[in-house]
This record gives structure tokens, C-alpha cells and sequence, in this order.
């Protein structure tokens, strides 16, 4: 199998140095275009413009290693895929779309520009938003969030890294106050004695991670991996606890029972270093194991060793990804996960700790420099009137015109294009989207689909003609990796640099020159350079004395280091590879246990939605698979959407090897084909969901969402799992007509688009 | 929080679980525990190992939320049309909706003896295993005790004799049917549980009753037999405390009787917990009463106002090996009961060599029950696939063998 191949290829060996290179060449040293990861790599670029990528050994996160995407990251450079010139589609008097057409850029802009002030002028600065995305530079993502405070004026941004680590980074704050996705160098993995990893499956998401496990391993440390499917990651581990759909915060609970039942909490830690230990003590007295056990699904026996292995050994670490922080429980869930560390004595010291290994490439550096609905540079508040001066004073603005919070990604797309109901304001009549691919990512996406379709105005910035991009009114091409210099900040909280390479097709613009030519147009004529060293000093000076302060990182120092980790807060500081240490960043130096309890999903199986729905990656594929689909290679290894499911499930269904599947929520259906395997639960289904059309899992998606982080519920919901008509096989993925809950949304066009 | 104010008459389990919810769910009544025992609310399924030592007594509490926990505070009147209630000392207070959750009373089973007389109280060496006091009072009975003998072969029965076996007393089960835990096993199930606890050194002597305790101590079998011992725990199940919900002109039956919105016959007056008989069943476990509870707080906090109870699934479950069996719903079907209910069908895997034994009950497509003694390993798909709703193929084999696909 090509998956496989890729694999075994990625994981085990480093890329092979490419052998017999003719002429002069250029090389550059940066960094991958995809995961959080962000491995660095070398571009070769010979006298013929042929780019390859090869290894860079020294950089310390991959040691040369490289998955297929890496890989094939120089696919894309071509023009072959790109957008090369800005596309427009008129509205007719009727309401009617006309068909996207090119134009030029002053055209397009215009267009934009003064389709948004006309909407602000009629329906308020708040009618006009920006969406952004994780996979954005530090330098976009902060650019980004200035241009809607001060250029728009409008409170309403957000991004899609709400869809990826909202959960854990909103517990993090609340019990370590501070949010970085790993507190220690991903090395510091190799080093500990017992690793929980909960939810993560690296071994498809993020293969040269998977190095520090082996060596875990290696080293006589203990893997335990929490995953109701025995990925590729579990079958590394000692024991792999196969838990039901959404029963994490009731395992994680269980064990921090059980630590107490053994006697292996450690007091003396607790004592000197943590608060409010005594209502999680009584909160793990309410999960017994033989609860816990009917909760999850996981033995008492089980339990037991598991508690003893972590609860015994010298050091510890809990990781955390997707498959636990996306619920509508998703914060408390990661709480629970730092309460076990904290009552084992496992955080705040040497190869011990919590950590969240983050998805998108910038998922961390996204969330930092505000292009979240709540926050300003720095990881600041947007709330606290001390982080407003600052900020404001960086920009040259009066404070009080900055706004306020404005709503989560979700709640943005929900609403786009309504009225006003109730206690819920309007939405957005128009939208700025860069970097983000909602008709394929959001939840219940058929929905959010029909939402984006509601839109006055929708202005997508992207490299590709995504799906969301074909829904647009203007479409600005945009410049990508290796062709653009920029910031990144990987799950370390290591900030990284990527260098530009070659030069970008003709007729693209960066998103920061874009940004600028929309600020002027918008009246904002300063303040909007398109230089990413500019606007990094800029940041710097904005994250300065913030949580994350970037006040002593310059590009020349991430090159001469391999990154430098944040807070750095001048140029003689080292930066902060390892956090809390000596202390916690609570303002009394304490970790702080959460109150937490557990809860079921938003959505349960019942007689009508019989089966748990689980979504997720696969090895080839990134995100939306804007990006992936279009790489030969990648879209031959990992064509099309499938249905995992059990061969017991499949029996008593009559399904076989790749056979129809149709599979309903309340919200949709979507048909792909069966893959049979023994290694999810029976009362489980999975699908992946990097593909639109049919096949297209978010579809089936619920957009329950977590009260404090407002992550969608994506990891579970109900469904009903059934053989497809043959007629299924063709249709689209529809909103299901008799929940009523919508309309065929005939996203047929999405897919009919693809490469 | 608003003026209006709830009272829970018990401060067990289910009015534990029920404060914790509610204030999760962001009730905002004003919420008051009443308790009897001088002890905030703590988890009871946990005694059988307080009495091991594996927990501290300080140390099983549980949660309650933002509730006012009242303890040695006994109701003692109950005033539905008033709204008032009235404590062991006179005081009288108000409430607006009021939960039954007064829990169960160990059954004293007709043992000449058991009591002293003259309204002495039980005997001084007879052991009930109900409360954090009756465990301190075992736990130092059974320090310097040799011998112990065991009035009940149940769920507690079993769990009591295993515990104190743990602590290195000889111990005697005496068991009036003709199997251990004859609600939830079959003879086959049982015989295995049985033999693990003989591993234990723990004497099973089934279809006896015990007759008398003698002014020796010893417990005197109907048959006659004698056995010495120095301390008898009684574990011959437990009744619905019901006294004050019938004085205060509740519909009572066996338990308070509860529709599925745990509304008593009186207007804002709700029942869970041990105390209740909804749909004819009476539990006595935690798990139904939690989830009693679950649907009350749902429903008086406005979180779900519609939420209803339609019954549990409550599963016996010990998990102390070498004494481990899951048992829940009809698992103790057996072939006798194949002609009058045709659509039943029974799976059973039996292992005579590893002490194993597994079986699982269904009617049509549904699981209504099933048992593992021995070999657990299944036990976690398996309680998954005990929820109502679960989709069971026709011969869901691997429930009770691990590895085995069709």
C-alpha cells in the first residue's frame, strides 16, 4: 500500500539527499509548509528553476526526516495548480451569481474595498469580518488582526486554529497561565519515563515526531496511547486504551482516582506547587473505576496498570491532540489531563509535564498576535485595558476605538449573512478569508456552506482556487512558503524562520501586500508595510511585556539558533525552551487543578443514530486538502474518502471491502466507500475528512461547542450507518431533508472543481 | 441566585449527585442537604475497600456543588401543602421543591438474637456495612478478629467477604438460595465466583439459612450447625427508607413511587435514589440512582425541562481479583426460561480450566444481558453494548471473546 510506503519511508530513514545536481544552484534553509511540526528543510533550486527539497540535518525538531508532504512540498511552487491572477464574479439585479472571471488586481481590490465600506456603511463596522487561519505566518496573523481593529474597525475576527487547539490552549491559561502548546522541547520526549498520549495518532499526522517515541522507548520509557482506534501510533505503544468516542474526561478522572486509591499522589508536590487540589480530589471520588469502566469502555484491570505505570514512574508527560480537545468538553477534558499531572507530580519539572501537540503549522504563533476574536499581540486580552493602551500606542490609535471581543469561528459562520434574532446580534454581511477552507473544515458544513453562500461579499485570499474560494465574489492570489519570508512558531513555541526560495508566479501578491493595498483603499494609508521584517519588528514591539513576548527574537538570531523559544523579552535573554520550572505564570507561581467533572457528548447514540461518528487525518492528506489534493503523489496515496468500520459492524450490515456506505446524521449524509478493519470499535465509525463533495465528513460534523474555548464537537457525534443505494453513490452530500434542518446545499460544484 | 430554595431530605449518593449536576448545569436554587448521618455526602460504593484500607474514610467525599450540606440534621416531618419541612429538633423551614433521596436500610433478616433486648440495638458483634460508621465499627471489630461470618450471599455479601478475607479473616458465607447472587447470576456463573472465593479461603454454605446467634456468638444454622465466630456482617440486602415520604401522604409502594419525570403524587415533591419505585423497579446500586439523578437536576435546573427517566440498566460489577464478575439485566436466563420467552437466545463460553465463565442473554437484536466471571477482558465493549440504545449484530461474539472476529 502507497501509505504504508510513505511511511516506512518518512519514519524510518531521512530524506535521501537528491544525488546528481547539474550547474549552479541555490539552496536555502526553511522550514515545511504543513504541520505544526514545522521540520526543517532545505530547498535546492538549480539554473533551470527546479526545486527539490532535501534534508537539513541539523535542525534539532526533525533531524532530516521529512514525511511525503514534506516530501512533496515543492509540487505546489509550480503555476501548474496556483491562482495567477485575481478572479471576480458580478451579482446580477436578481440576486445571481455571474461565474468567477479574471480581473485585474486594481479591479479586485476596488471591488473589495468598496464592497466593504459600503456594507459598513449601511449595516455598521461589525457587519464586515475576517476570518484567518493557523497555517498563517506570525507576520500575516498579526497583520491580520490589526487591519480589522484599525482598518475595518470591526470586532468580528477569528480564525480556524478555534477548530484546532482551542481546548487545551484555553485549559493551559487556566491552570498554568500561560498557553504554549509543548512547555519543553519535543527532545524532552525521549527523556521521560511514561508518556500518555491521548488522542494524538503522529504516526499519520506528523511522522518525524515519531522518532522521539521509538527512542522513548528506546530509552526504557513506558508509551500508553488513548485512541479508540488502534492507529499506528497505538500499535508503538505498551498499551493501547481503545476508549469510547468522548469518554476521555472520564478516563482521565478514573486514573487520577486510582492514584489516590494506590496512594501515588504526591503530596509534597501538591503542597509546595498547586491550588485547589481538594475539589478534585472529591470530583475523582465521583469516578470510581467500575464506572469508569462503563464510561470508557476500558477495563478496571486496565485502568489500574496504567495508573500504576504513570503514577509510579520518576517522570511523566500527558500529550494531548485533536482526539481529545475536540468536544464540546474539549477544555475540561485537557483539565482533567493536568490535574492527573499535577496530583502524579509530573509538570513544572524536568521531563515531566502536560503538553498539546498542536495541528496547523502556525496553530501556535495563530493564536498569539491576534487574529483571535479575543485577543491582541502577545497573547494579550483584548478585555484588559492595559493591553489595550499598549497595543494601541504600538499602532499609533486611540484606544478606545479599538473593539472589543468580537464571536469564535463558529459562531461567525453560523451566522454569516442573518438578521438580527433575539439576543444574537446580525451577522457578517461581508467576509475577508485567508488561509482558511471552512466549506470542507467547519462543522455541519453543509450549513456553514449555505451561510458563506449568504454573504453580501466573501473576499478569499488563497493560493488555490479552494472550495470556499470558488463560493467568492473576489479572489486575491496570494504567495505561499517557500516563495514569502515569515515567522512561524511550532508546537515547541519555537519561533522558526522560512526564507523565501524562488521567486512567486507572476501576477501573485503577498497577503501582507494585499492587506496593505486593502488598508489604504480603506483609508488606513499607514501602518501596513509588505515587508515581513517590518512587520516582525512591529510584532515585536506589540508582544513586548505580553505573555508570549517576542521583544527579543530577531530573524538573525532564529537563524544562528535553530529558533528561539518564547518569552524571549530582549536580545541578551536566551529565550525559554523549558516553562515553569522554578515557577507557574499564575500570579502566585502555583498550577492551579481545575474543577472539572465529566459529562457525555452533546450528541449520544440512540435507537434512530445507533453508531459514534469519529473524524480525522490520514497520513497523506492535510487539513481541507487544499494543498495535498493537488499533489500528484499525495492524492494517488490517499485518493478519496472512506468509512472505517469494524467487520463485526460491517457483517451485521452486510457490507464488504469497499462497498457504498451511507452514513447519516442529523445533520447530513455522506457516502464514501467501506474500509473494513478490526482496529476501531465496533460502535464506531471513522471518517477522514480532507475532501469535499459526497464523501465530505463534515458534513455529518456537530457544531456543539465547548462553553470556554467554543471548540465544535467534531471528534463525536451519532450516526446512522447503512449500505448505499446505488444512485447514493453519485449524489452529493446534502443537508438531510427529513430533519428539515436545511436545504441540498449542492456542493457537487465543489467537487466537480477538483484537479 | 434566586429566592427559591430546594431541599433534599438525605445527604447519600444520589442527593450528592444530584446537588453536583444542578450546579454544574447552572441551577441557580438555592440548594439544601439534610443528612442524618454526621457525615458530609461520600461515596458508598467505596466501603468494601475503606474497610481494606485501600481508602482513607476522610478521603471518599464527594462532590456537591454550591449546595448548603446540613449534617445530623434529620427531617423528621414533611409538610407538602405548606412547603415546609420540620428537623429532629423542631425547627421548621421552607422550601419549593422538595427531593426525596433518604436512601435504604439494611433488611434485618429473622435471626433469634440478632437484637438485644429491650430495644438494646443489634447485637455487639453483628455488623452492618451501610454507613461510614458501620465500616469504622468493622474495621476495628475485625483488627484482632479471626473469624467472620457473612449473612447474605449478594453483591455486598460477596464484596464484604472478599474484603475481609483481604484483611486475613477466615471467612463463612451463609446463602439462603441455591447460588451466589441469584439476581444477577445463573448457577454456572455462580459456582465460579464461588470457587474464586474459596482461592481466598473464603467457605460458601449455600441453601442455609442462619437460625440464631447464640449467647456464645456463634451463628446457628436452621439445620442446627454451629458456626464460631467473632463478628457476623449482615448483607441480606437492603429496604427503601419510606417512612417519612408515606407520613407525608406520598404514594408509597415498595419505594416512593416516581413517574418518569421522578415527580412523587405530591406537587413539586421528587424522589431518587434507593428510596424510589419507578416503573415497578427498585435498585439499590449507584448507577440507577445517579442517573435519577442526572435527569432531576437536568430538569429542575431548566437545563432540559423535557428530560425523562425511562428506566436503567444497572450492572453488578466487582472487580477485586481474583474476585471479578460483571452481571447485568437478565443475565441470569437461563434454558427454563427459553419456552415461555421464545425470542430469547443464550450464549455461553465456559472455561472450567481458567475458572472462567461467560454468557450473554439477548432478545431479537437487543442485549438484555449478560455475565463475565473470571475473564474480564470484554467487560469494557461489553458494558458499552449494555447501553439501551447499542446496536448489537446478531451474534455479537465478541463480547465474550477477545480476538475471535466471525
Amino acid at each position: 500500500m502507497k501509505e504504508a510506503y510513505l511511511l516506512r519511508n518518512t519514519c524510518e530513514r531521512p530524506v535521501k539527499h537528491t544525488a546528481a545536481k547539474v550547474g549552479a544552484m541555490t539552496t536555502t534553509d526553511t522550514h515545511c509548509p504543513y504541520c505544526s511540526l514545522q521540520c526543517g528543510m532545505r530547498l535546492n533550486e538549480t539554473e533551470r528553476g527546479v526545486v527539490e527539497v532535501v534534508e537539513r540535518p541539523a535542525f534539532p525538531v526533525n533531524r532530516g526526516a521529512l514525511c511525503g508532504k514534506g516530501q512533496t512540498a515543492a509540487a505546489l511552487l509550480g503555476p501548474a495548480h496556483r491562482l495567477t491572477t485575481p478572479l471576480m464574479r458580478e451579482r446580477r439585479a436578481d440576486g445571481g451569481r455571474g461565474p468567477l472571471r479574471a480581473a485585474s488586481w486594481t479591479e479586485a481590490l476596488d471591488r473589495a474595498a468598496e464592497g466593504f465600506a459600503a456594507l459598513q456603511a449601511e449595516h455598521g463596522r461589525d457587519a464586515v469580518g475576517v476570518f484567518g487561519g493557523g497555517g498563517l505566518t506570525n507576520e500575516k496573523a498579526y497583520l491580520l488582526g490589526k487591519f480589522a481593529r484599525v482598518a475595518l474597525g470591526t470586532r468580528n475576527i477569528d480564525y480556524n486554529g478555534r477548530f484546532c487547539m482551542s481546548s487545551a490552549a484555553a485549559a493551559n491559561r487556566l491552570a498554568f497561565g500561560l498557553d504554549r502548546g509543548l512547555p519543553f522541547p519535543l527532545e524532552d520526549i525521549e527523556r521521560t519515563r511514561c508518556l500518555i498520549l491521548v488522542g494524538a495518532n503522529p504516526a499519520e499526522t506528523m511522522p518525524p515526531a515519531v522518532r522521539h517515541l521509538r527512542r522513548l522507548r528506546d530509552n526504557g520509557g513506558t508509551l500508553i496511547v488513548v485512541d479508540p482506534r488502534r492507529t499506528r501510533t497505538a500499535e508503538l505503544a505498551d498499551v493501547h486504551l481503545r476508549t469510547a468516542p468522548g469518554s476521555d474526561l472520564a478516563l482521565a478522572l478514573g486514573l487520577l482516582h486510582l492514584l489516590i486509591a494506590d496512594d501515588l499522589v504526591d503530596d509534597a508536590f501538591v503542597t509546595a506547587r498547586t491550588t485547589g487540589y481538594d475539589r478534585v480530589h472529591a470530583a475523582a471520588m465521583a469516578h470510581w473505576p467500575e464506572r469508569v469502566e462503563r464510561l470508557t469502555g476500558i477495563p478496571v484491570s486496565r485502568l489500574r496498570t496504567v495508573a500504576r505505570m504513570f503514577g509510579k514512574a520518576a517522570t511523566g508527560m500527558v500529550l494531548t491532540a485533536r482526539g481529545s480537545e475536540q468536544h464540546s468538553k474539549g477544555t475540561d477534558t485537557v483539565g482533567a489531563w493536568i490535574n492527573l499531572c499535577l496530583a502524579a507530580g509530573k509538570a513544572g519539572r524536568l521531563h515531566s509535564g502536560y503538553g498539546c501537540l498542536t495541528g496547523q503549522g502556525n496553530g501556535q504563533g495563530g493564536r498569539e498576535h491576534g487574529q483571535k476574536a479575543d485577543q491582541l499581540p502577545g497573547y494579550r486580552s483584548i478585555e484588559d485595558p492595559r493591553a489595550r493602551a499598549h497595543v494601541a500606542q504600538v499602532w499609533g490609535v486611540d484606544p478606545r476605538t479599538l473593539p472589543h471581543a468580537g464571536r469564535s469561528a463558529y459562531e461567525l459562520l453560523d451566522t454569516l449573512g442573518q438578521p438580527a434574532a433575539g439576543t444574537r446580534p446580525a451577522g457578517l454581511r461581508g467576509l475577508l478569508l485567508m488561509g482558511s477552507n471552512p466549506v470542507v473544515s467547519a462543522p455541519r458544513a453543509a450549513h456553514v456552506t449555505d451561510r458563506i453562500r449568504a454573504l453580501d461579499l466573501l473576499v478569499v485570499g488563497d493560493l488555490v482556487l479552494s472550495e470556499t474560494a470558488q463560493l467568492a465574489d473576489v479572489v486575491l492570489p496570494g504567495t505561499q512558503w517557500a516563495e514569502e519570508t515569515g515567522t512561524m512558531t511550532n508546537l515547541e513555541g519555537r519561533v522558526v524562520l522560512r526564507r523565501g526560495a524562488v521567486p512567486p508566479p507572476e501576477g501573485v501578491r503577498s497577503d501582507l501586500r494585499i492587506l496593505r493595498d486593502l488598508a489604504e483603499r480603506l483609508g488606513a494609508a499607514h501602518g501596513f508595510d509588505d515587508d515581513p521584517r517590518t512587520v516582525f519588528e512591529e510584532l515585536r514591539r506589540a508582544s513586548a511585556g505580553g505573555p508570549a513576548d517576542y521583544a527579543g527574537i530577531t530573524y538573525e538570531r532564529i537563524q544562528a539558533e535553530d529558533g528561539v523559544f518564547w518569552p524571549c523579552p530582549d536580545e541578551s535573554h536566551p529565550g525559554t525552551p523549558r516553562l515553569f520550572l522554578d515557577a507557574f505564570a499564575t500570579p502566585d507561581g502555583r498550577a492551579r487543578f481545575l474543577p472539572v467533572t465529566h459529562r457525555p457528548p452533546a450528541e449520544e447514540p440512540d435507537a434512530r443514530y445507533p453508531v459514534h461518528l469519529t473524524t480525522g487525518r490520514v497520513l497523506a492528506q492535510y487539513q481541507s486538502g487544499a494543498q495535498t489534493r493537488r499533489v500528484p503523489a499525495l492524492d494517488s496515496a490517499a485518493p478519496g474518502p472512506f468509512v472505517e468500520l469494524h467487520p463485526v459492524l460491517a457483517h451485521s450490515l452486510g457490507l464488504r471491502e469497499g462497498d457504498p456506505v451511507q452514513v447519516t446524521s442529523r445533520r447530513g449524509r455522506a457516502v464514501a466507500p467501506a474500509r473494513i478493519t478490526d482496529t476501531i470499535r465496533p460502535d464506531t465509525v471513522f471518517m477522514p475528512f480532507h475532501w469535499p463533495g459526497a464523501g465530505r465528513a463534515n458534513t455529518l460534523t456537530n457544531p456543539a461547542l465547548d462553553p470556554v474555548s467554543k471548540m465544535p464537537e467534531f471528534k463525536v457525534c451519532a450516526v446512522r450507518v447503512e449500505p448505499a443505494r446505488e444512485r447514493d453513490g453519485a449524489a452529493s452530500a446534502t443537508a438531510a431533508p427529513a430533519e428539515g434542518a436545511g436545504t441540498p446545499t449542492g456542493s457537487a460544484t465543489a467537487s466537480g472543481n477538483r484537479p | 441566585m434566586t429566592g427559591r430554595r430546594i431541599a433534599v431530605v438525605g445527604a447519600g449518593m444520589a442527593a450528592a449527585r444530584f446537588a453536583e449536576r444542578y450546579d454544574a448545569l447552572g441551577g441557580r436554587d438555592r440548594i439544601v442537604l439534610y443528612g442524618a448521618e454526621a457525615r458530609t455526602p461520600y461515596n458508598r460504593v467505596l466501603l468494601a475497600d475503606v474497610l481494606t484500607g485501600r481508602y482513607d474514610a476522610e478521603a471518599i467525599g464527594l462532590p456537591t456543588g454550591a449546595a448548603q450540606v446540613r449534617i445530623a440534621d434529620e427531617v423528621c416531618a414533611v409538610d407538602t401543602t405548606a412547603r415546609t419541612l420540620t428537623l429532629h429538633d423542631g425547627r421548621t423551614e421552607p422550601w419549593d421543591d422538595l427531593v426525596f433521596a433518604t436512601g435504604a436500610n439494611p433488611v434485618l433478616p429473622p435471626i433469634r438474637g440478632l437484637l438485644l433486648p429491650h430495644g438494646g440495638g443489634l447485637h455487639p458483634s453483628v455488623h452492618a456495612v451501610r454507613t461510614l460508621a458501620d465500616c469504622a465499627r468493622l474495621a476495628d471489630a475485625a483488627t484482632g478478629a479471626r473469624r467472620a461470618v457473612v449473612i447474605g450471599g449478594g453483591v455486598l455479601g460477596v464484596s464484604v467477604a472478599r474484603a475481609l478475607a483481604t484483611l486475613g479473616l477466615d471467612v463463612e458465607i451463609v446463602h439462603q438460595a441455591p447460588h451466589l447472587i441469584e439476581r444477577q447470576l445463573d448457577a454456572e456463573a455462580a459456582a465460579a465466583l464461588r470457587a474464586a472465593l474459596g482461592r481466598l479461603g473464603v467457605e460458601t454454605y449455600l441453601l442455609n439459612r442462619a437460625r440464631a446467634l447464640t449467647e456464645h456468638g456463634e451463628v446457628e444454622l436452621a439445620g442446627g450447625h454451629r458456626l464460631d465466630t467473632d463478628l457476623v456482617v449482615l448483607a441480606c440486602g437492603v429496604r427503601p427508607r419510606t417512612a417519612l415520604a408515606r407520613a407525608s401522604g406520598l404514594h408509597v409502594d415498595t419505594g416512593i413511587r416516581v413517574d418518569d419525570a421522578l415527580a412523587t403524587s405530591a406537587p413539586h415533591v421528587h424522589a431518587i435514589g434507593d428510596c424510589v419505585q419507578h416503573r415497578g423497579s427498585v435498585h439499590g446500586l449507584a448507577g440507577p440512582a445517579w442517573e435519577q439523578a442526572d435527569v432531576l437536576a437536568a430538569r429542575l435546573s431548566g437545563a432540559d425541562p423535557h428530560a425523562r427517566h425511562t428506566g436503567s440498566r444497572p450492572l453488578a460489577r466487582l472487580s477485586a481479583p481474583p474476585v471479578e464478575y460483571a452481571a447485568f439485566g437478565e443475565g441470569h436466563r437461563d434454558n427454563d426460561d427459553l419456552e415461555a420467552d421464545p425470542a430469547l437466545h443464550i450464549l455461553r463460553l465456559a472455561d472450567a480450566t481458567r475458572g472462567s465463565y461467560k454468557k450473554l442473554v439477548l432478545r431479537g437484536n437487543r442485549l438484555v444481558g449478560a455475565i463475565l466471571v473470571g475473564d474480564l477482558a470484554t467487560v469494557g465493549d461489553l458494558t458499552r453494548a449494555c447501553a439501551p440504545d447499542a446496536a448489537v449484530p446478531e451474534t455479537p461474539l465478541h463480547l465474550i471473546t477477545d480476538g475471535v472476529r466471525p
